[in-house]
């Protein structure tokens, strides 16, 4: 049984969110490695890049298939987990820690509240 | 991330690395019952297969097999198919899933020659037993001489005391064999060869894996490599075009793209960039144009990403650099010599 942590927030596209002052971390979710299978490429956005809620910031590939990732919270890209291009398959055992994909500088602390909590994301995958 | 169920979702169990390796290593097993039967028979059974299909069917012995091409007048495919030779006046074609009433309807309307055709689909169920252990697995469940059926030879035997077609034929570039049973029959077998082969760590694969894996050996998947709109001499695949014989459907077509040269051709790639060409992407030459990936992605046994992609003849020599457009952006591959994969005999 996976775990979401009860501190983070989440989004319908399958993305995490956690919030560190005006800075957000973000990842894709367990359920998503899952249903990805093995993801073999990771493609992120530069640091100093802006990014705009509900559009795409980059985007994963497994063997079969390629996702865009959205950024769930508009700002400036403040920093970008490097190790994961080259090893992508750490999304599959770690996606909610270690295989973080981006920090994000927020403009909208507020857009935060639109996210999903961790209960209703469960039952929104259940 | 947005709505997997858009994609072709992979069809996996334990992961299609996983299975990818298995099959290369060891047995996988595949239920590969969505492939089409088409049973002809009768005296003029050999004139009609070798009537719709361009390999020269009168040279299959009793017991053999071979990789074939149903086509339109115009040369392109309506299919590609395996025929297997059961008797003189009997020839069991195996289709793919996607095609097979298609195929049928194809085969019936030139059924000038007047064999007698069976939809037979509903009769059989396939299982795939793929990989360089597939031999001794498949061994314990029957009495049939395994290594004497050779490479695309088949026998009408048993496994586990069920009728049983062996054929000793696959889709993954390893020695293996694809067995046709009676449906109802088929999932006490299927637990049958799972334990048979647990010994030799034997894995269940989806279609996944069945597609990396024809991938590198590049085998030919319809909708991809092949359609309507390509011929066999585009499609790499002369080799299963037997000109010498009697009329075949599609021959002027082929004959006349023959005289005056193929204009594009099915070339493998490597990826050099960060980035996997995949299928539909556009491949540009020189900043232009220049054709069109059929099928890419990850190659696990090599641990590259590769791709087929149809470039016009003058650009399709290996080592040539091109562009797959990856998402508005050109990414290095370089044109390469195929299979990617070849297994050591």
């Amino acid at each position: 049984m996976s775990t979401y942590p009860e501190n983070f927030y989440y989004t319908k596209e399958h993305e995490w969110v956690s919030v560190d002052g005006d800075t957000a971390t973000v990842g894709i979710t367990d359920h998503a490695q899952e249903e990805l299978g093995d993801i073999v490429y990771v493609d992120l956005p530069k640091v100093g890049a802006s990014v705009e809620k509900s559009k795409a910031l980059g985007s994963v590939e497994s063997v079969k298939a390629v996702s865009d990732i959205y950024a769930p919270v508009t700002g400036e890209v403040v920093a970008i987990n490097e190790a994961l291009s080259v090893t992508p398959e750490k999304l599959n055992a770690d996606p909610h820690g270690d295989a973080w994909l981006v920090k994000i500088k927020l403009k909208s602390p507020d857009e935060i509240k639109e996210l999903l909590s961790a209960a209703d994301y469960q039952s929104y995958i259940a | 991330m947005v709505d997997f169920g858009g994609w072709d979702m992979p069809v996996q169990f334990s992961g299609i690395i996983d299975e990818h390796n298995t099959v290369r290593t060891a047995v996988g097993l595949f239920d590969v019952s969505h492939m089409g039967e088409i049973e002809v028979r009768g005296p003029e059974a050999l004139n009609l297969v070798n009537y719709i299909a361009t390999n020269n069917a009168s040279k299959l012995k009793v017991g053999q097999a071979h990789y074939s091409g149903l086509l339109y007048e115009h040369g392109g495919f309506v299919d590609d198919i395996l025929v297997h030779k059961v008797d003189d006046d009997h020839f069991f074609l195996c289709v793919n899933s996607s095609n097979q009433e298609k195929d049928y309807d194809h085969i019936s309307t030139v059924n000038l020659k007047r064999a007698s055709v069976e939809y037979a689909s509903e009769r059989y169920a396939q299982i795939a037993v793929q990989g360089p252990k597939g031999l001794v697995t498949l061994q314990k469940l029957t009495s049939t001489d395994l290594a004497a059926i050779k490479y695309y030879w088949f026998a009408d035997g048993e496994v586990s005391g069920v009728p049983a077609r062996i054929a000793r034929t696959g889709y993954t570039g390893e020695d293996g064999f694809e067995i046709y049973i009676a449906p109802d029959e088929a999932p006490a077998i299927w637990d049958r060869l799972m334990d048979a082969g647990q010994e030799f760590g034997i894995k269940p694969c989806g279609l996944g894996a069945r597609n990396t894996l024809r991938l590198e050996s590049k085998m030919a998947l319809y909708g991809h490599e092949i359609d309507a709109s390509i011929t066999p001499l585009e499609a790499d695949l002369a080799w299963i075009v037997k000109m010498e014989k009697d009329e075949f459907m599609g021959r002027e077509a082929l004959a006349k793209q023959q005289a005056s040269g193929v204009t594009r051709k099915l070339v493998g790639f490597e990826m050099i960039g960060r980035g996997i060409g995949r299928d539909g992407y556009e491949v540009h030459v020189d900043g232009a144009p220049a054709g069109w990936v059929t099928s890419g992605g990850p190659a696990p046994t090599l641990n590259k990403n590769v791709g087929l992609c149809y470039l016009p003849t003058a650009l399709a020599e290996p080592g040539r650099t091109i562009q797959i457009i990856i998402r508005n952006q050109p990414v290095d591959a370089v044109t390469v010599p195929t299979p990617f994969y070849k297994r050591a005999k």
